[in-house]
């Protein structure tokens, strides 16, 4: 047993994490910066968080990441680290010539209290940023929140920077949040049919699902454009989808430019789905074609046709808030039974929303948020589930227990395919269907006897 | 690329001005003295700068200290709980991100390697500090898991804000009795990459673990293994060499370790040191305080696992080992000189660069070596000076204010433990007989004349090496795996191996080979181009069946 160590009776743990689930900010701020176009995202502070930030997602993409840091030594951490960032600055334009550096920061620089606005300021003075290159940053401390809140925090900041239009340019912000490069695609695609016009940040699509060549750009042709960042300050509204990842961002156009939001869940599944297409044909007023419809009318038919495998299955979910509140509504629709579930991200509201979605299941969740996987671990050995969905680490879990397993969520370190095959949307509802109901039945067919073993299920 | 036939026009100094001719003055000025042709001159070999800051703004291949301490040293010890103070992220990124192998899988094994842990600081840990979490965490895991010893690794704010995490270890330690508990001060901005948090970690191993076991060690040839980390199951290869050799391996530094390993070291007759860079000292200390000597041994590549065998045997100076050493050579070479055989069509002449590690750049020439490839360009990511130039340029090595902050322990012949393993006279009559103890030439002696040496490559420097070289495969790490196979060059992985591994020993070589093989070889490489696009012109209309 892997993790042989992990007792089955709960002791409260007051101080000490075991098997997090979730990392901290800045990871979750380079992902972000990663959907600008023409951006290299800049970690302000040691080496290694750079590092570490460019290994995971690179593990998670296997495409290249491209990032740079302020490379604090010890000296830097004593007198601050503005040199440091000055002279990045300086040698990330002359040397890889983006149009945008998007600088967080880190635990270390936040503790010795730099202030990028003004370090940005004094790189601007003394020339280090040309003429219509654009630095943003955005504070990221990674002793606080998560992951899911650097990436909120980048995009707060991108949302900072938009500008006030004279006249409203007839799109709707759309604000992804931190979903996989081929769920934005399918987000625009959705939007495209609906027939709203969107100016979407920010947008991995294009730029972490590359193709090979023979070429290598730093700099590849996706992201949403800075000038397109800018112009959100003249959007007709934001939809901001998921309260974790985008709503500072709508909340802060709302204020600084008069764009007006609406923040929904992310559109897993089928019924959050349904309100993502019918907000953003609200919004746009324009009517949803057939096809929609189509594809809504298919995942309702697996739902219908499979049922029997699906109904009161009892599934353990980590992962991140957003993502986790619209998948236990999915699964609730579908009568599947989420009992456990945990993120790693702080908010007492998660747990709230959770139990409002689980009321009718007839019976009580263990829901935790700032939770771990070693809790989660417990609660399954305590009470057995029939499916785990979370993300890689979640196998060391579901070898021991013997569980089926979806991957889903961030990172996923040994499967691929999440890059390029959405699950947002009713095709992405299809695609975790299909995941779900391979697993459960594969598990079917190797544990039933020769005698019951059905060629037709 | 991957083609056979390709003629490449290259002078090195013509390639060194092409890296550095974007950069701005003061940066070529400072990547001038780490790129290095790698030419005679006289009577002197050309000096190369080396364990320096990276430049901030330039994408280096580096990590930190705390990777070096907790991640590389530390993260392959099995039964000691490994708890990160800090805010979450460091100790999520080191979990199960290193391919740290044991042997510990039965139930009755503790085995805490799956398990990340930490004391997840928040605001309110940084601004009134962090000790009593600490002390609360030490106190929850050892209630949990009762372990032999808990370990505690200092993330950056933990040094800034003053946290005392010695002062708690010691208090926790006392009040258990039964747990050992130390910490490392391995803050990720100290020193000026993961070699800082290597010598940390070791100092650390060196002064609270080794030499406090009770249990002797009565076997006839008893050594340690430094620096070998047990990647892919490189260790697991090796020992499973030695044990045929009727060698016993009373502790690696760090591969596949445990505390009880550790505690042992002292006992073993002479150490055997794989990676130079993170460990020389380690073997030094031990020579200091257990006179236990220590030579450079190899076991990447066969040729250099039979050398460091016979090394090895040689030194214990029994007949009976020398000649079962030799025995066992005569048994593991057949299969691997069938190997060669296979593959040498294939890979003959190919062209290799890797930059990786502290020892890999060098070790991992003698089996490209071996396959008949070229290495065109190689470097440390976090060497030093005499990692590239040998050991006798120590004396002259400057210490900077980076360097100046990381520990150096000085030790004294333990009065009880220290008992010299071999007299002046016998160290002498070995050395007469081709034994270097305490020698290590470095990986440029190793270098044709005209290959480039390049010291913290970074991602820029990388693609224009490429680009103007063409390598048939380029070695680093997982940072830089994509971003160089976008240029249609295959590239291996050498800290984690793809996956793949061990490459360490006879056995691993025979991987190695057959991936080198699959790797220069694959298809893949010649997919780039679309039809359409290999002839866009339309020259004749489509003929139907």
């Amino acid at each position: 047993m892997l993790l042989r160590h992990t007792p089955k009776e709960i002791s409260e743990r007051k101080a000490l994490m075991i098997n997090p689930a979730k990392t901290c900010q800045p990871i979750g701020a380079m992902y972000a910066a990663l959907g600008i176009k023409d951006c290299l995202p800049h970690s302000h502070g040691s080496q290694g968080c750079c590092a570490y930030h460019r290994s995971t997602l690179t593990r998670h993409y296997k495409e290249p990441i491209s990032a740079a840091t302020s490379s604090f030594t010890e000296g830097a951490s004593v007198f601050g680290g503005q040199a440091n960032l000055v002279q990045a600055i300086d040698n990330i334009f002359t040397v890889y010539e983006p149009k945008v550096v998007a600088v967080h920061t880190t635990c270390l620089s936040e503790t010795i209290g730099d202030d990028l606005p003004q370090i940005f300021d004094k790189a601007k003075k003394d020339k280090k940023v040309p003429e219509g290159k654009t630095v943003l940053g955005a504070p990221t401390p990674s002793y606080v929140g998560s992951h899911v809140t650097g990436f909120s925090n980048m995009v707060k900041a991108m949302a900072a920077m938009a500008e006030q239009g004279e006249q409203k340019n007839g799109k709707i912000n759309l604000i992804p949040g931190w979903v996989e490069p081929a769920d934005m695609e399918e987000i625009k695609r959705l939007a495209g049919l609906v027939g709203a016009k969107i100016n979407m940040f920010p947008d991995t699509s294009g730029v972490l699902d590359g193709p090979l060549t023979g070429k290598y750009k730093m700099f590849p042709d996706g992201g949403t454009s800075i000038e397109d960042i800018k112009a959100s300050g003249g959007g007709i509204g934001t939809l901001a989808l998921g309260e974790w990842c985008s709503a500072d961002a709508a909340r802060l156009l709302d204020t600084t430019c008069k764009v007006p939001c609406s923040v929904i869940d992310m559109p897993f599944g089928l019924k959050a789905t349904d309100r993502f297409i019918d907000a953003l044909r609200t919004i746009a007023g324009t009517s949803v074609p057939d096809e929609i419809a189509i594809e809504r009318g298919k995942l309702v038919d697996m739902v219908s046709d499979m049922h029997q495998y699906l109904y009161g299955k009892k599934v353990a979910l980590v992962g991140d808030p957003d993502q986790l509140i619209a998948m236990t509504e999915f699964l609730v629709s579908i009568d599947m039974s989420p009992v456990h579930i945990v993120t790693g991200t702080p908010g007492k509201k998660f747990e709230k929303r959770i139990k409002e979605i689980t009321a009718d299941m007839g019976r009580e969740v263990n829901v935790k948020a700032a939770g771990d996987m070693f809790l989660l671990h417990q609660w399954i050995k305590n009470e057995p589930v029939d499916l785990i969905i979370g993300n890689t680490y979640c196998k060391y879990i579901a070898r021991d227990e013997d569980l089926p397993f979806v991957r889903w969520g961030f990172p996923i370190l040994d499967r691929q395919g999440h890059q390029h095959f959405p699950t947002v949307g009713y095709k992405g509802g299809l695609r975790l269907l299909e995941q779900i109901l391979g697993v459960l039945l594969d598990r079917k067919d190797r544990d039933d006897p020769e005698e019951k073993f059905e060629l037709v299920l | 690329m991957g083609k056979a036939h390709k003629l490449v026009q290259w002078d090195p100094h013509n390639v060194k001005e092409k890296l550095l001719e974007k950069y701005p003055p003061k940066v070529a000025r400072k990547r001038a003295k780490q790129i290095m042709i790698n030419e005679a001159q006289e009577n002197t070999t050309p000096e190369i700068v080396a364990n320096v800051r990276t430049i901030p703004g330039i994408i280096t291949m580096r990590g930190c200290t705390y990777a070096g301490c907790k991640g590389v040293i530390m993260g392959p010890t099995s039964d000691i709980v490994n708890l990160v103070h800090g805010p979450i992220g460091c100790s999520f990124y080191a979990w199960l991100t290193r391919r740290n192998q044991t042997d510990g899988i039965n139930d009755s094994d503790s085995n805490y390697l799956s398990y990340c842990m930490s004391t997840d600081m928040q605001d309110s840990d940084i601004i009134f500090g962090g000790e009593k979490k600490l002390e609360a965490a030490i106190q929850e895991a050892y209630d949990l898991f009762h372990p032999k010893a808990i370990a505690v690794f200092a993330t950056c704010p933990v040094g800034l804000i003053g946290d005392d995490i010695h002062a708690v270890a010691k208090k926790m330690k006392e009040k258990f009795g039964d747990c050992n508990v130390f910490a490392f001060s391995c803050e990720g901005y100290k020193g000026v990459s993961q070699s800082a948090g290597h010598h940390i970690a070791n100092n650390q191993v060196f002064t609270h673990i080794v030499g406090s076991s009770e249990t002797e060690k009565n076997e006839k040839y008893k050594i340690n293994l430094l620096g070998e980390y047990n990647i892919g199951g490189d260790g697991f290869e090796i020992d499973r060499i030695l044990e045929k050799c009727g060698i016993t391996n009373i502790s690696t530094f760090s591969g596949n370790a445990t505390y009880d390993k550790f505690a042992s070291a002292n006992q073993a007759d002479l150490s055997c040191v794989m990676c130079h860079r993170s460990i020389n000292y380690v073997a030094d200390m031990l020579e200091t305080k257990y006179g236990i000597p220590w030579i450079k041994i190899n076991f990447i590549g066969a040729e250099a696992t039979a050398k460091s065998l016979r090394k090895i045997a040689k030194y214990f100076d029994d007949q009976e080992l020398i000649d079962r050493v030799e025995e066992v050579i005569a048994e593991e070479m057949p299969a691997v000189k069938a190997a060669i055989e296979d593959v040498y069509p294939r890979t003959k002449g190919k062209t290799a660069m890797l930059f990786v590690g502290g020892s890999r750049a060098h070790h991992y020439q003698e089996l490209f070596n071996e396959m008949g490839m070229k290495t065109l360009s190689a470097g440390y990511e976090f060497g030093h000076r005499d990692d590239y130039e040998g050991r006798h340029v120590i004396p002259d090595l400057k210490v900077d204010a980076d360097s100046r902050n990381i520990e150096e322990i000085h030790v004294e012949p333990d009065p009880e433990l220290y008992r010299p393993r071999k007299t002046d006279e016998e160290i002498a009559a070995l050395e007469a007989a081709g034994v270097d103890f305490k020698e290590y030439e470095g990986l440029n002696p190793m270098m044709e004349e005209g290959t480039i040496v390049i010291d913290d490559l970074n991602q820029y420097e990388a693609e224009k090496l490429v680009e103007l070289m063409k390598p048939d495969l380029f070695c680093a790490g997982i940072k830089e795996k994509y971003s160089i196979q976008k240029l249609g060059v295959p590239m291996k992985q050498l800290h984690s191996y793809d996956s793949g591994g061990p490459y360490a020993g006879f056995q691993g070589a025979i991987n190695f080979y057959q991936e080198i093989d699959r790797l220069v070889n694959s298809k893949v490489w010649s997919f780039m181009k679309a039809p359409w696009q290999e002839n866009p012109e339309l020259s004749a209309t489509y003929v139907w069946e």
